[in-house]
C-alpha cells in the first residue's frame, strides 16, 4: 500500500491529506476532509451525485483520484457562495431528497460559469450525466434555465 | 395564510448547500466498515464457508457468517435469515459479513472469503414457482413463524393468497355479452434511490444498542429488533437523519440487523454497514414483479359486470412486504370501477429472485397495468371510446370497492370530474392516433386510477410540540423526511392552525425513536395525514394551555380568549391580551411569584375502523379514503424502428386539498417520471440461471435529464373530511397510471396488443414481427 501526503486546493483552502494511492478523489474529500456534499450514488461514474469541479470543469469524483487531483483547483458545492443556481433550485422546488442536488448543482454551476448562452441542445448533454429519482427533471430545467439567463444579464450588465 | 401556498421547505437551504447530512455522511475515527460477501448464485447450497485467508488480511477484525442460532426475520412470516445460512435463495445474498478498519481493507478481505456452492435448480419465474415440479424455495415453510392473517401453502411456494369473491362471478358471466380476457407480466426491477441505503450499529456497555439508519420505518427497527434479538426496547435507540429516496425501498429492516451482528462480533464497537449500488439492488430488497391473467365481461352497452383475476406477484427469494403488497392488490384488485361480480386470486410467490419490498404506489400502479390494459382492449372489442368505457363504469359514492368497503362523498374523491378534465387537457376528441408523415405517428393512451393504503389496522402517529423563550415553537414528529416535503407540511398545518409566523415554527428533520414520538413507517401516502391529525391535537393542547395561563392574568375565563398573531387575546376587545413570550415559559407576578412553565403539547392520531380482510371473501376496510384520477400519454412512435418519444404526461388527481402547491406539484410529476421509467425500460434482466445481469446504473437504465415528457398536472379538490383540511395522500399516485397509459398509447400507435414490460422498443420490435422481420 503506497501512501502520500498530497495538498489539495479545494474551497480556497489548501488541505494536506494523507492519502493511499488508490483512494478516489471522492473518498478522501467525504471520509478525509469531511466535505460530505459530494455522494457516493454509485462509485461508478453513472449517477453524477458526486460532482465537483476541478479547473473550472466539472468531474465525477469517483472517477478520480485523490493523488491526481495535487495541483487542480476544486470546488466542491460547500464552497459555491450561495449561486442564483442555488436559489434557483430551491425557488423552483429542483429538488425533493437533495441527494442528487450538490451533483446536479455542480455541474449546472460550470455550465453557467463556462457557457450562459448554452443551447437546450448544450444543456441537455451537460445535464444528462446526472440522474435525478425524485423530480421528474422539469423542476431542475426550469432552475438552470432561470439561472442561465440570470447570468446572460450579469454579463450584459458588465458590457455596458 | 400559508395553506395550499408554495412554502419552501424546511430544510432546503440545506440541501442545496451541501451541508444537510445523510446516514452514511456521519463518521467517526472509532468506526469499523462492514462489507459484504454475496452470493453468486440464485439458488445454491452453502457446502462450507472458508475465511482463512480473509481473516488474515490487514486490518480485519471479525467475520460473521451465517448460524443457526440467529433468528429468522421478517415482518409478516419470519423465513429470512440475516445472512445465509445452509443455503442461498438469490443472487446476491449476503453470505458473509467481513468487519476491518476501512471500507478499502474489508473490502479486499471480502474478496478473498471463499465459499462452496452446490447449484440447485432454479425459480425463475411466478409460473414456474407454482407449476407441481418446482423446486421449493423454502423447504421450512409450515415452520415458521408468522402473523395471523397471512397463509402460506406449506410445501409449495406460495406464501400468501388473498382472495376477493364480490357477488357472484358466474352470474356476472350471464350478464355479459361480451368478455375479454389477456395476459400480463413484468418482471422485478428496482427503486434505485440515489442514496443507497446504510445503516451503523453500535453496542454500548450498558446493554444500550445506538443505531442510525437510512430507514423510512426507524420505529420498526426498534420494535423488530427487540422481537428478533429478544432486547429491551428501551435500549434500542434508533435514529434517522434526512433520508436520499424511499419510494417503499427503505422499509424493510435489513441492514440494521446486519450491522448490529457486526457490531457484536467486535465487542460491541460501532460498525457502518454501506451498500455500494450493486449490493443496493440485488442484495437489498427490490421491487416486486408480477404475472397477471384478466377477464373482463360487460353489457353491450359497456357496463361492467364480472372481473376474474389472478394475480401471481414475484416475491423473490423471502415474503418481506411480498405478502402485505399482495393483499394490497387484492383490496384495489379492479381499477376504479363499479363491478358487481368480481374474482380474484391474488398469491404472494417465492422465487429465487432478489426478494421484493414495497415499491411507491404498494401494487397499484402493476395491477392497473394489467387491469386498465384490458379496459382498453374492452373498448376496442365494444368499438366505444376507452376513455368513455371508463367513464361510464367510474366508481362513485354509494358503490363498494372490491373489499365490498362503502364509499361516500368524503371517502373516495371524484372520478368523473378528473376523466372530463383530462378529456379537454388532452384533446382527446381531436383522435388518438394522428400520422405525421409516412413513418411517424402521435398516439395517445389513458388510464384511470384509485388507490388507497393498506397498512397495518393500528398504527399511529404522534406529535410534541415545545415553546422557545421568544414564542417559536419546536416541532417534533416521527415522520421521515424522505423527500416528500411532509414535514413542511406539517410545519404549514401548525402556522395555520396557531395563526402564527411559519418562520417561528422549527422542524426537527431527524428522528430519534428514544425521545421523539413514534410515527408508524413514513409509507403509503400517510404522513400528511396522520401526522397532520396529530399536530391539529397537539396544537388544540397548546391553545388549552395558553389560554389556562393568561386567563388568570387577563382575570377572565379561558372561554373568552382567542390565540394568534403571537398573542392570547380578548375575544371581543383584543386591546387586553397577553404576549405569548410572556407565558410560554410561565409568568411571574410584580410580586415575584409565578406561575405555569414551559409549555409543551402532544397529539396522536390512529386510523379508526380499519379492520383484517376476510380470508374466503375479502371483505373488510383496508384504508381511510380512495384518491382517484385520470392519466395519460402523448408520444410520437416511429412506426419504422419501434422507438419513441414521450411528448407529454397528463394527471388529474383529485387531492381533496392543495396543502403547498408546488410540493403537490413535485410530488406527481417526480412519481410520474419514476412510472415513466418503470413501464418503458427498468427491469432486471436474468440469466437462465436466475442472475442479474444489470445491477449497476449504467446497465439498468434511468430516465434521465432531457428525455422527460412536458408535465401537464391539475388537480380537484374533493375534500375528505377526516384528514386536515380535507387533504388525500398524494405521494404515490403520479406513477399509478403511467404504465398502463405508455401500454395503451403505444398499443394505439403500434396497432397491436403490448402487455409486457418494459416497453422498449424490442419488445415491440418483437410484438410487431414476431422477432423475425428486419
Amino acid at each position: 500500500m503506497h501512501i502520500a501526503e498530497i495538498t489539495l486546493d479545494i474551497n480556497g483552502e489548501a488541505r494536506s491529506v494523507t492519502v493511499r494511492n488508490a483512494d478516489t478523489l471522492l473518498y478522501v474529500i467525504r471520509d478525509k476532509l469531511g466535505l460530505t456534499g459530494a455522494k457516493p450514488g454509485c462509485l461508478n461514474g453513472d449517477c453524477g451525485a458526486c460532482t465537483i469541479d476541478v479547473d473550472g470543469n466539472p468531474m465525477k469524483a469517483c472517477l478520480m483520484l485523490a493523488v491526481e487531483a495535487e495541483g487542480a483547483t476544486i470546488t466542491t458545492v460547500e464552497g459555491l457562495k450561495y449561486t442564483s443556481l442555488q436559489a434557483q433550485f430551491v425557488d423552483k422546488f429542483a429538488f425533493q431528497c437533495g441527494y442528487c442536488t450538490p451533483g446536479f448543482i455542480m455541474n449546472a454551476q460550470a455550465l453557467i460559469n463556462k457557457n450562459p448562452h448554452a443551447t437546450d441542445m448544450v444543456i441537455t448533454e451537460w445535464l444528462e450525466s446526472n440522474i435525478c429519482r425524485c423530480t421528474g427533471y422539469k423542476e431542475i430545467e426550469e432552475a438552470v434555465k432561470t439561472a442561465l439567463a440570470v447570468a446572460r444579464t450579469a454579463l450584459q450588465e458588465q458590457l455596458k | 395564510m400559508t395553506i395550499g401556498k408554495s412554502i419552501y421547505r424546511k430544510e432546503a437551504l440545506e440541501k442545496v448547500t451541501g451541508t444537510a447530512k445523510y446516514t452514511d455522511d456521519y463518521t467517526s475515527p472509532s468506526m469499523l466498515h462492514a462489507k459484504l460477501v454475496v452470493s453468486t448464485h440464485a439458488h445454491a447450497i452453502i457446502k462450507a464457508i472458508d475465511t482463512s485467508e480473509a481473516l488474515k488480511a490487514p486490518g480485519v477484525r471479525a467475520i460473521v457468517t451465517g448460524q443457526p442460532d440467529f433468528p429468522l426475520t421478517g415482518e409478516e412470516i419470519h423465513d429470512r435469515p440475516p445472512i445465509a445460512y445452509g443455503k442461498v435463495r438469490h443472487h446476491g445474498e449476503a453470505v458473509a459479513i467481513v468487519v476491518a478498519d476501512t471500507p478499502h481493507m474489508a473490502k479486499k478481505a471480502a474478496e478473498l472469503v471463499k465459499v462452496d456452492y452446490e447449484p440447485l435448480p432454479v425459480v425463475n419465474s411466478p409460473t414456474d414457482a407454482i407449476s407441481a415440479s418446482a423446486p421449493l424455495v423454502h423447504e421450512q415453510l409450515a415452520k415458521y413463524e408468522k402473523i395471523q392473517h397471512v397463509y402460506p401453502e406449506p410445501n409449495t411456494n406460495i406464501a400468501d393468497r388473498v382472495k376477493i369473491r364480490k357477488g357472484h362471478i358466474e352470474q356476472g358471466w350471464q350478464e355479459s355479452e361480451v368478455t375479454v380476457e389477456a395476459r400480463f407480466s413484468f418482471g422485478p426491477s428496482d427503486h434505485a434511490a440515489m442514496e443507497t441505503r446504510c445503516a451503523t450499529a453500535e453496542i454500548r456497555p450498558d446493554g444500550h444498542i445506538l443505531i442510525s439508519s437510512s430507514s423510512q420505518a426507524p420505529y420498526m427497527i426498534k420494535k423488530l429488533m427487540s422481537e428478533y434479538f429478544k432486547l429491551d426496547a428501551g435500549k434500542i435507540i434508533v435514529t434517522t437523519p434526512l433520508v436520499g429516496g424511499g419510494y417503499g425501498g427503505k422499509v424493510p429492516t435489513q441492514l440494521e440487523i446486519i450491522a448490529y451482528l457486526a457490531s457484536k462480533a467486535v465487542g460491541g464497537r460501532p460498525v457502518k454497514v454501506f451498500n455500494e449500488r450493486e449490493e443496493d439492488m440485488i442484495t437489498s430488497p427490490v421491487h416486486i414483479g408480477l404475472e397477471a391473467t384478466v377477464k373482463l365481461g360487460c353489457r353491450r352497452d359497456g357496463v361492467l359486470k364480472a372481473a376474474k383475476l389472478v394475480y401471481l406477484f414475484d416475491s423473490g427469494a423471502y415474503s418481506d412486504k411480498g405478502a402485505t403488497i399482495t393483499r394490497a392488490a387484492a383490496a384495489s384488485c379492479t381499477g376504479p370501477y363499479h363491478i358487481d361480480n368480481v374474482w380474484c386470486d391474488s398469491l404472494c410467490v417465492y422465487t429465487n429472485h432478489p426478494y421484493a419490498t414495497a415499491y411507491r404506489g404498494f401494487s397499484h400502479s402493476e395491477v392497473l397495468f394489467a387491469f386498465e390494459r384490458t379496459m382498453d382492449m374492452l373498448a376496442e372489442k365494444l368499438g366505444m371510446d376507452p376513455l368513455e368505457l371508463r367513464e361510464k363504469n367510474a366508481i362513485l359514492p354509494g358503490h363498494t370497492t372490491p373489499t365490498q368497503a362503502d364509499l361516500n362523498a368524503s371517502n373516495v374523491g371524484n372520478l368523473p370530474e378528473c376523466i372530463r378534465k383530462l378529456k379537454e387537457l388532452m384533446k382527446w376528441d381531436e383522435g388518438r392516433r394522428m400520422e405525421v408523415n409516412g413513418r411517424k405517428v402521435i398516439a395517445k393512451g389513458i388510464a384511470c386510477i384509485w388507490k388507497t393504503s393498506t397498512i397495518d389496522t393500528k398504527a399511529s402517529s404522534g406529535v410534541i410540540l415545545m415553546y422557545n423563550p421568544d414564542g417559536s415553537l419546536n416541532l417534533m414528529s416521527g415522520l421521515v423526511e424522505i423527500g416528500t416535503g411532509s414535514k413542511t407540511v406539517l410545519a404549514q398545518i401548525l402556522a395555520d392552525k396557531m395563526k402564527m409566523d411559519i418562520s417561528q415554527i422549527y422542524v426537527r428533520m431527524e428522528v430519534d425513536t428514544q425521545t421523539m414520538p413514534e410515527h408508524w413507517k413514513t409509507v403509503a401516502s400517510r404522513g400528511t395525514y396522520m401526522a397532520g391529525r396529530a399536530v391539529l391535537q397537539a396544537a388544540d393542547d397548546l391553545i388549552r394551555q395558553l389560554k389556562d395561563i393568561a386567563s388568570r392574568i387577563l382575570v377572565c375565563s379561558p372561554d373568552e380568549l382567542e390565540v394568534g398573531f403571537g398573542k392570547v387575546y380578548v375575544r371581543d376587545d383584543p386591546t387586553i391580551y397577553s404576549k405569548i413570550p410572556d407565558i410560554a415559559y410561565g409568568h411571574k407576578y410584580p410580586n415575584g411569584n409565578a406561575i405555569g412553565g414551559q409549555i409543551m403539547a402532544k397529539g396522536n392520531y390512529m386510523f379508526r375502523h380499519m379492520t383484517h380482510l376476510d380470508r374466503d371473501t375479502g371483505a373488510g376496510k383496508p384504508g381511510p379514503e380512495w384518491t382517484v384520477g385520470a392519466q395519460g400519454i402523448e408520444l410520437e412512435f416511429d412506426t419504422r424502428d419501434f422507438t419513441y418519444k414521450l411528448l407529454k404526461a397528463y394527471a388529474v388527481i383529485d387531492i381533496g386539498k392543495v396543502l403547498n402547491y408546488k410540493a403537490a406539484l413535485g410530488q406527481v410529476i417526480g412519481a410520474m417520471s419514476m412510472g415513466l421509467g418503470f413501464a418503458g425500460r427498468e427491469s432486471f434482466i436474468f440469466d437462465e440461471k436466475g442472475k442479474v445481469l444489470n445491477p449497476q446504473l449504467r446497465t439498468y437504465v434511468t430516465p434521465r435529464y432531457g428525455e422527460h415528457p412536458d408535465y401537464i398536472v391539475e388537480f380537484v379538490e374533493t375534500p375528505h373530511i377526516d384528514a386536515p383540511y380535507g387533504a388525500r395522500g398524494i405521494g404515490e399516485h403520479g406513477l399509478l397510471g403511467m404504465p398502463a397509459a405508455l401500454a395503451n398509447a403505444l398499443s394505439t400507435a403500434a396497432g397491436l396488443h403490448l402487455n409486457q414490460l418494459p416497453l422498449v422498443p424490442e419488445l415491440i420490435w418483437k410484438a410487431k414481427t414476431g422477432g423475425t422481420e428486419r
